[in-house]
């Protein structure tokens, strides 16, 4: 009885801000109804009911951000707003919320993109029946009973619901939780193509297997970093990196290794490997929600942890970013060079662009102590990001489009001429090309401004040289891509592009109108970007 | 209005434009909206029209230019200069310019003779190009011409002027070029168009320049504040605006252009290449005034380029046998004496301005005589061909009889009142100078009676075949107009008044210091002169003139014949170590540069190549690579950390 009652004494209530959390708690929640309709739900009516609760829940979360933006009071005397809920758990400020938007939008448009069900012939480009085994009876048999899996909508839910918790993690064991929320629902998605399905359950496996080997450095790093400080907590954390509290030796190996679990996570060299692989063999539409949002949250997190957790350390591990941003951009850059596969081609651009972010991450930290015209790194990096997310779901909403009687067509050899055949098309897509190649009057170009201001104003100059090269190289295989679409003859018998529904066309249209809004008219975002202010603790 | 020191430039400062002075902006518009509707319509589709629309917009803008100068005249002094913003041309940060135009004592001058003259040369060319399939084309250009011409002595501001400096470039080349299918022809619009490129830059850096310095580009700003600049600025701004008028004034050493810029139509000629376009230079450097009063070497730079060029021209002109381009040399060598009177300083301004009326008028004279020579001659322009023609064409004789007197300068014709003007205040200022343009004057007397007596008189040498035939009337009422100009246009400096006139822009004059009274001086100018033509009347008059041009002559008669060698020198020191420096160029962009590109990219796709494999679709091994980074990781902070 009397431990009981210690218990009961030492056990406090948490107190959580529902209204600040709502975004989660929308997302979470549709995520939950969904799996209920896929349990109560005719099959017939499954797709239409789980379309519309993601377009709602995805609406309704935007809809609470947007309140929630509104109403962040700012913290003290110090430059960020916003507030740490449910008992430090959770920091949400201008940062957070401006992440929350740029992944819930992103997620919009991805969700048009899982719902298209034009291009494979009224049904949706997910394994009918994912449990068959690839070129077995039964999986013949799911086909043509015209069989399809609409969990992939649940399980999108609770990937963004991952993706929101992961920048908005004001702990470690917070943050770890938010990494395995949206990875575990993402290595499904990746086996679930309907066409090339080993290809694509290699990915999966690949994925997840890579996945829990870094999260096991994650965990080691959490574990290391609680020896040295004592707490889980960031403020924590910054506090005793402050005090200078011994054992340096446990906290740059604890730096390091949860460095290691965030760098897979963006996919930066040399935790790049599965990168190309799970790209590749992913369904397109999964590939583009993952690109955009996964980089999204995990460049959020990164942000976070090293400037508030660990920024007092700022000077510990900024030569180690520098070292990975180089090596990053220059694999994603050169092996994208050789690259005869569309999907593999734009992963390793992927890949460039987290080391273009990275050059920004360690750019200007604090803007205050200059004149007010400078970027910080914080907004430099969040513009960025928003640029990219748009192109990238842009540019793989077009892949899904070329196709010939097998599915997409993702061999370059066989995109030659494209932009005869049909011009609209290839024009879009060489203008996401253009555009992450940072050509002027694009975004990608004000976003590499972005960054590139912010790490020249930190001292990074010599990063930005190599940055500025690089950008040379990557300018070589993005314009070959545009070359060979409009000046090379169509090959016989090549893809054709399939009128996509409204959905697809809605996702194209959306990237390439902030493509060219971010790169005509970026000061809005900017300016919302600088308004997210710094993170608070 | 600030109040200029007494040694200083005056400066302008114009009041708005009201009542007539609102149409200032039609001026330009007209000729403009003619050139836009012919060359934009095209050729065939206006033929039928187009020669009667060109004379209308430009004979509009000079009835315009008439009454605006009326009414000027009637105007306060203090109160001629009239200023319009047509709109807002460039509003970029700290760079203003607008389209501004400025209406003052100068352009007004000017306005007069670039539509006077214009008018009637769009009128001869009516009858002059009658045959011409491309006549409708014609008249497009020289409309457009105009329109520039008149924006480039309208324009407030050095930016303005430069859209018009640029403008009658762009005419010009595509006049000179207008027998394109003759390969002469295109040939030399592209050198025209070359060589002025030269000076064009020296308008460009000079124009930014005049930025930097004083943050405007206006002549009104500039002029308020030119006292306030240090002379090394103000000095090279003056050696900028020179490079620039020896481009477009065909002066030393920029001069290589005009002789062959005669391969135009004859009206371009006499319209263009004598009397306005390559006056623009002289008009640069008396507009801008207010720098080379403050600059004492650019100005004697001026002088130099004037005294040379005078001499120049008129060396080549004694052995042209062509006779348009003995012209050419006489226009080149006339401008000289204009350029020497602008780098006189007040003492010169109004003379070269007025130099340049009276010359406008004359040698379009001479110019629309020659071609209508040229017209009766089916087009031979070898003065070695002609000879007897006084009564063959005697309408054309006597009016280019007229502008010969005029040119030459014997009283009272209009010639006469300007060259005297221009060597008089030539010898107050220097011994040098002062010989040079006496020498100038008595060369001129040789080569103009020279084609006088070759074209005229004499025997008949004509081709076979040829019978020559007066011209129409559309043809010689110009002449006649023209030649009446030439005989009147002295009547300016009486009383002194083109000199007051222009005071209020280029300052008062100077008193004139010379050792002997001025009579004395006319009078041997007049001896001079007359010693010229006996020269020409015992060496070309009294013999007979051999049907082709004998080689056996002189080295100075070969050097006249080859323009000096300027080609030759252009060709030897500035054309071939150009070649040769861009071969040398294209040698190291094959070799050198391409090879370092190709090289570079070569090595990349290797590189591409080999780092490939690393990615070998194992997860074993991607999984190392990971173990192996976050070790690497580590490694480096800690060592970086603990070290």
């Amino acid at each position: 009885m009397t431990s009981a009652v210690t218990l009961a004494a030492e056990f406090s209530k948490p107190d959580v801000e529902y209204s600040l959390i709502s975004p989660l708690l929308i997302v979470f929640g549709v995520a939950c109804l969904g799996v209920l309709v896929e349990a109560f739900v005719a099959r017939e009516r499954r797709y239409l009911a789980q379309v519309v609760l993601g377009l709602v829940g995805v609406i309704g979360a935007l809809v609470a951000t947007i309140m929630v933006a509104a109403n962040l009071a700012p913290q003290g005397d110090t430059a960020g707003r916003g507030e740490i809920a449910v008992e430090g758990a959770i920091a949400v400020d201008g940062p957070t919320v401006f992440l929350w938007g740029t992944i819930l939008v992103l997620s919009l448009i991805s969700v048009l993109l899982f719902a298209e069900r034009h291009l494979e012939g009224g049904i949706t480009a997910f394994a009918g029946q994912a449990a068959a085994l690839p070129g077995t009876t039964a999986e013949r048999e799911a086909s043509t009973r015209g069989l399809e899996h609409t969990e992939v909508f649940p399980l999108m839910m609770f990937s963004i619901g991952g993706m929101l918790l992961f920048p908005a993690a004001n702990d470690l064991i917070t943050m770890f939780v938010a990494l395995e929320i949206l990875s575990l629902p993402l290595y499904l998605l990746c086996g679930l193509a309907r066409r090339r399905r080993l290809l694509s359950q290699e990915a999966a496996l690949k994925y997840f297997m890579l996945g829990a080997f870094s999260s096991g450095f994650f965990l080691y790093g959490i574990a290391l970093t609680y020896g040295y400080a004592g707490s889980m907590n960031f403020g924590d954390i910054a506090e005793a990196i402050t005090g200078r509290i011994g054992g340096q030796v446990l906290l740059l190996a604890g730096i390091g290794l949860i460095a290691v679990g965030l760098l897979f996570k963006v996919g930066a060299a040399p935790f790049h490997a599965w990168t190309p692989d799970v790209y590749q063999g992913a369904p397109t539409a999964v590939t583009a929600f993952m690109a955009a949002c996964t980089k999204v949250a995990a460049f959020g997190a990164l942000l976070r942890l090293f400037y508030v957790g660990f920024g007092a350390a700022r000077w510990d591990w900024t030569p180690m970013i520098w070292v990975v941003a180089i090596l990053t951009m220059l694999v994603g850059c050169l092996l994208a060079i050789t690259q005869t596969d569309i999907k593999r081609m734009l992963a390793y651009s992927s890949i460039a662009h987290a080391g273009f972010i990275l050059t920004g991450f360690v750019g200007l930290h604090q803007v205050d102590s200059f004149a007010g015209t400078q970027l910080s790194s914080v907004q430099a990096v969040l513009f960025y990001l928003v640029t990219y997310g748009f192109m990238t779901i842009g540019a793989f909403a077009v892949v899904t489009v070329v196709r010939d009687g097998s599915g997409e067509t993702t061999h370059l050899a066989r995109w030659a001429g494209l932009g005869k055949t049909s011009p609209l098309l290839a024009g879009v897509f060489a203008f996401f090309l253009l555009g992450m190649a940072g050509i002027p009057l694009t975004s990608g170009f004000t976003g590499k401004w972005a960054v590139f201001t912010s790490a020249v104003s930190g001292g990074a100059w010599p990063l930005v040289v190599v940055a500025v090269l690089l950008s040379v190289v990557a300018a070589f295989f993005y314009v070959r891509v545009i070359v060979l679409m409009f000046f090379s003859e169509p090959v016989g018998d090549g893809p054709t592009v399939t009128m996509p529904s409204v959905m697809t066309t809605v996702t194209i249209t959306v990237g390439f109108a902030a493509t060219v809004v971010l790169g005509v008219f970026p000061g809005p975002v900017l300016d919302l970007a600088a308004n997210a202010g710094q993170f608070i603790r | 209005m600030s109040i200029p020191l007494a040694a200083s430039a005056p400066v302008i400062d114009p009041s708005p434009a009201s009542g007539v002075f609102n149409l200032l902006w039609v001026v330009i518009a007209l000729p403009a909206l003619g050139a836009a509707l012919i060359l934009l319509l095209g050729n065939r589709r206006t033929s039928g029209f187009a020669h009667l629309l060109g004379c209308a917009t430009v004979l509009g803008s000079f009835v315009i230019s008439l009454v605006l100068f009326v009414t000027l005249l009637g105007r306060d002094e203090s109160d001629r200069q009239v200023g319009q913003v047509v709109y807002n041309w460039v509003d970029a940060g700290s760079f203003h310019a607008p389209f501004g135009l400025l209406y003052d004592q100068l352009s007004a001058l000017f306005l007069l003779l670039i539509t006077g003259v214009g008018s009637l040369i769009h009128i001869y060319s009516v009858g002059y190009m009658e045959h011409d399939a491309r006549r409708a084309r014609f008249f497009g250009y020289l409309n457009l011409f105009v329109a520039a011409m008149l924006t480039l002595v309208l324009g407030d501001n050095y930016l303005v002027l430069f859209l018009g400096w640029e403008g009658v470039g762009l005419a010009s080349y595509l006049l000179i070029g207008f027998w394109q299918h003759k390969p002469s022809a295109a040939v030399a619009a592209k050198k025209a168009f070359v060589v002025n490129r030269v000076g064009d830059i020296g308008m460009a850096l000079g124009t930014m320049l005049f930025f930097a310095t004083f943050g405007t580009v206006s002549f009104a700003g500039i002029s308020a504040a030119a006292d306030r600049a240090d002379d090394l600025t103000m000095t090279f701004l003056g050696l900028l605006l020179l490079l620039a008028a020896c481009g477009k004034s065909a002066q030393v050493p920029l001069q290589s252009w005009l002789l062959d810029a005669m391969e135009g139509p004859t009206p371009v000629s006499a319209l263009i290449h004598a009397a306005t376009m390559v006056t623009a230079g002289v008009y640069l450097v008396v507009r801008s005034n207010f720098v080379f009063d403050h600059t004492e070497l650019a100005q004697t730079a001026v002088v130099v380029v004037g005294a040379v060029t005078l001499l120049w021209g008129a060396i080549i002109g004694c052995a042209k046998d062509d006779i348009k381009k003995a012209l050419a040399g006489s226009t080149m060598s006339q401008i000289g004496y204009m350029m020497l009177a602008a780098g006189l300083g007040p003492a010169g301004y109004a003379f070269a301005i007025f130099h340049l009326l009276t010359h406008g008028f004359f040698k379009a004279n001479l110019f629309l005589g020659a071609g209508s020579v040229m017209h009766a001659m089916d087009d031979d322009v070898d003065m070695r061909h002609y000879g007897a023609l006084s009564k063959a064409v005697p309408v054309t004789f006597l009016t280019f009889a007229i502008g010969y007197l005029a040119i030459i300068g014997i009283p009272p014709f209009a010639g006469f009142w300007s060259k005297d003007k221009i060597i008089e205040a030539a010898f107050g200022d220097n011994l040098v100078v002062g010989l040079a343009t006496l020498v100038g004057a008595g060369i001129t007397a040789f080569y103009m009676s020279r084609v006088m007596l070759m074209t005229y008189f004499g025997r008949k040498r004509w081709e076979e075949g040829v019978h020559p035939h007066e011209s129409p009337k559309v043809m010689t009422i110009p002449l006649m107009v023209l030649a009446a100009l030439s005989a009147l246009g002295g009547l300016l400096i009486f009383g002194d008044w083109i000199v007051d006139w222009l005071a209020p822009v280029v300052g008062p004059e100077p008193e004139l210091h010379l050792g002997v009274p001025t009579i004395v001086l006319t009078l041997v100018v007049l001896v001079v002169v007359l010693v010229g033509v006996a020269v020409a009347w015992l060496t070309v008059g009294r013999h007979e003139v051999p049907r082709t041009a004998p080689a056996k002559v002189s080295f100075a008669t070969r050097a006249a014949r080859a323009d000096l060698y300027g080609d030759a020198f252009n060709e030897g020191v500035l054309m071939r170590p150009g070649d040769r420096f861009v071969e040398g160029l294209v040698v190291f962009d094959d070799r050198g540069v391409d090879a370092f590109v190709d090289g570079t990219a070569s090595s990349f796709r290797g590189m591409s190549g080999t780092f490939r494999r690393l990615q070998t679709g194992y997860v074993r091994s991607y999984a190392l690579s990971l173990l192996g980074g976050a070790v690497l990781v580590v490694l480096a902070l800690l060592a970086v950390n603990i070290a």
